[in-house]
């Protein structure tokens, strides 16, 4: 029925004179592609093409053997708006504009990846101990002695402890925005998270080694009753801590988990929620059986964004941590990370063989983000069907 | 067990807009009854006020009774979960948990109310009620792959089985076909036929053949007027409402004078 209405549509729009320079154009320009020429050309010289293309939406009318389909579809698609073989002029430099934006960030990680790589390779070749398992740390010209192997481990730890802290609490945050509380609440519990995004990470910094480290000593004191595995034992350092630093760096994180979050669960299809609900579930069941299992997905990818940020971030984890000489896996000792290592010793950066050794770090931490990437996206597309 | 349905005197709210106004029904158990009538008259309102679906929707609300073989429903120290529990329901787009595996579908109600059970009885009781939805020799050796990967005509019928897998008195049915093929809809209004033996079916519907052609009670609903609350016009055997109604306007609605 559809296949018959459209076509009579089109045919007796030109035959009206309706849009006589829309229907002929297409038409002539694929047979002579003169269609241009012809727009503001006299009615006697669009005449003969008229009919032209009067045959041409006429003739699906017609044609309903199968044969003949194919040149129906070719004679209905120009007309309709949906040229096949032909490429407008916007569609060409969008293409050519999205291909460029995206290949920029393609070359760009491949020029990072090279630039880290050619600058650090000769002095880990140089290297007296071993990169990924000393724990020195003096990249001295002619006597190059570092390993990554406390600075990654510090800035693991302290990434993961920030998630630990942060990720609950913000799918936490998100539930109640979206779920829980009435708009008046919601709204201003939003913006105020919103807000904690804006706050630069220097401040943090700041308000975490001045502010807030006082009153964290309390907290730490409570978990030194965790016991005595390495991860715990050491208890040198009250504030400057790695704990200390962990949960500055969850405060930074939780506007990022957080936003993530409260948009997937605000996009839970109704249907879900209603499926849920019919079926007698509560209201924690309703979230559990619909929501949480939707939001899966954009909140792992939200929390791999907060852990980006939290192996990254520099200067507020430099403020913060105390060093230490000796390097402790505990988490209630100081250290520092990949990222305020380098920071901290900018001033270093005057050889090309010391500098190598903090490029070095710097290409440690790149791959580290790759790896956690690649994970998430794993974990993502694992249970791809059932989403 | 199929259980009575009762509406006395129901208005129902949207905020403070009257949507609904003074129905008054009785659905015999081990029956099928249709309501229908145009777009927006309340059928779909009505229904879910069977199963207390329509307070979810915020500021909704619900006046009079609703008796369930004359227990009130929305009396006062009834909660709407355990309602919700004795009362299926089954919507117009499909909408199996898309997470979940066709098998954890139809488990997904039992799980809620039975906390732990035991795997071979869950393993039962989605086997009878997939049988019982008439897909189970469809799905039975894809039991662990996604609900939603399934044709919509067997998704519906998915969300049929995870209704009746926890037993209920009754299963409200909100423009089941809708979204189905002539097909599909075929093999839903079957499987109408075959449970109104184990249940009382209450159905909302646009499609007047299908209607005449499953139930035995019609409900028509119309609005009282422009920006006037839907009403229930009458209820009848359903032969009396399409050969020989009472009313003037079920009569225009059926014969299609409007609508």
């Amino acid at each position: 029925m559809a296949d018959g209405d459209l076509p009579t549509d089109l045919a007796s729009r030109s035959t009206n004179g309706v849009t006589p320079a829309r229907g002929g154009n297409p038409f002539a320009s694929r047979i002579g592609g003169g269609g241009v020429g012809l727009q503001p050309a006299p009615p006697a010289a669009a005449a003969p093409v008229q009919p032209a293309a009067l045959v041409g939406s006429a003739e699906p009318l017609a044609a309903a053997a199968p044969s003949d389909a194919p040149p129906v579809t070719g004679a209905g698609s120009p007309a309709l708006g949906t040229p096949k073989g032909k490429v407008r002029l916007g569609d060409r430099v969008l293409l050519a504009l999205t291909t460029g934006a995206a290949g920029f960030v393609v070359v760009l990680v491949v020029l990072v990846a090279f630039f880290l790589l050619v600058k650090s390779v000769p002095s880990i070749l140089d290297d007296k101990v071993n990169f990924l398992t000393s724990t020195e740390w003096s990249p001295t010209p002619g006597n190059l002695r570092f390993g990554i192997a406390p600075l990654l481990y510090t800035t693991v730890v302290i990434s993961i402890l920030a998630m630990i802290l942060a990720v609950p609490t913000a799918i936490g945050i998100a539930l109640f925005i979206t779920h829980y509380a009435p708009k008046s609440i919601a709204r201003p519990v939003a913006y105020a998270i919103d807000l904690l995004a804006a706050i630069p990470s220097i401040i943090y910094g700041i308000w975490g080694a001045r502010v807030l480290a006082p009153h964290l000593v309390g907290a730490q004191h409570a978990l030194y009753h965790l016991g005595g595995v390495p991860l715990f034992k050491d208890r040198n350092v009250p504030t400057g801590s790695l704990f200390n630093g962990g949960v500055v760096l969850a405060i930074m994180i939780l506007p990022i988990v957080t936003a993530i979050s409260r948009d997937v669960f605000e996009r839970t299809p109704r249907e879900n929620i209603e499926a849920a609900w019919a079926l007698g579930a509560t209201k924690w069941e309703m979230v559990r059986l619909a929501v949480l299992p939707y939001g899966r997905a954009g909140v792992i990818s939200g929390a791999m964004l907060g852990l980006g940020r939290a192996l990254g971030e520099t200067i507020a984890v430099f403020l913060i941590l105390s060093k230490v000489s000796h390097f402790s896996p505990s988490m209630f000792s100081g250290g520092e990370t990949i990222a305020s290592k380098i920071a901290n010793s900018a001033s270093e950066f005057n050889d090309p063989a010391s500098t190598g050794a903090y490029i070095a770090a710097g290409l440690v931490l790149f791959v580290l983000t790759f790896v956690v990437n690649a994970a998430a996206r794993t974990i993502v597309n694992r249970r791809k069907d059932f989403t | 067990m199929a259980k009575r349905i009762e509406g006395k005197n129901l208005n129902i709210y949207y905020g403070k807009f009257l949507a609904v106004s003074n129905v008054n029904f009785t659905i015999a158990p081990n029956s099928v009854t249709a309501f229908i009538g145009p777009s927006g008259c309340g059928k779909s309102t009505v229904l879910r006020t069977l199963n207390r679906m329509h307070e979810v929707i915020a500021g909704a609300s619900v006046q009079g009774k609703v008796l369930l073989d004359g227990d009130d429903i929305y009396e006062s120290g009834i909660d709407p979960v355990a309602v919700r529990r004795t009362i299926g329901m089954v919507f117009q787009r499909p909408n199996p948990f898309p997470t979940m595996s066709i098998y954890d579908n139809v488990a997904a109600g039992l799980k809620l109310q039975s906390g732990r059970i035991r795997k071979s009885e869950l393993d039962a009781v989605v086997e009878k009620s997939l049988r019982s939805a008439n897909l189970w020799g469809e799905v039975q050796d894809r039991l662990n792959k996604p609900g939603a990967g399934l044709s919509g005509g067997q998704q519906q019928r998915l969300c049929i089985a995870r209704a009746i897998a926890v037993a209920p008195d009754v299963l409200l049915m909100d423009e089941p076909c809708s979204a189905l093929d002539p097909i599909s809809t075929m093999a839903i209004e079957d499987l109408i036929r075959v449970l109104k033996k184990d249940y009382t079916i209450v159905i909302v519907t646009h499609n007047m053949q299908q209607a005449a052609r499953i139930s035995e009670r019609t409900a028509f609903f119309n609005l009282a007027g422009v920006g006037q609350p839907g009403e229930l016009v009458e209820m009848d055997d359903t032969q009396t409402i399409f050969t020989n109604p009472t009313d003037k306007r079920t009569e225009d609605y059926i014969s299609g004078a409007f609508g």
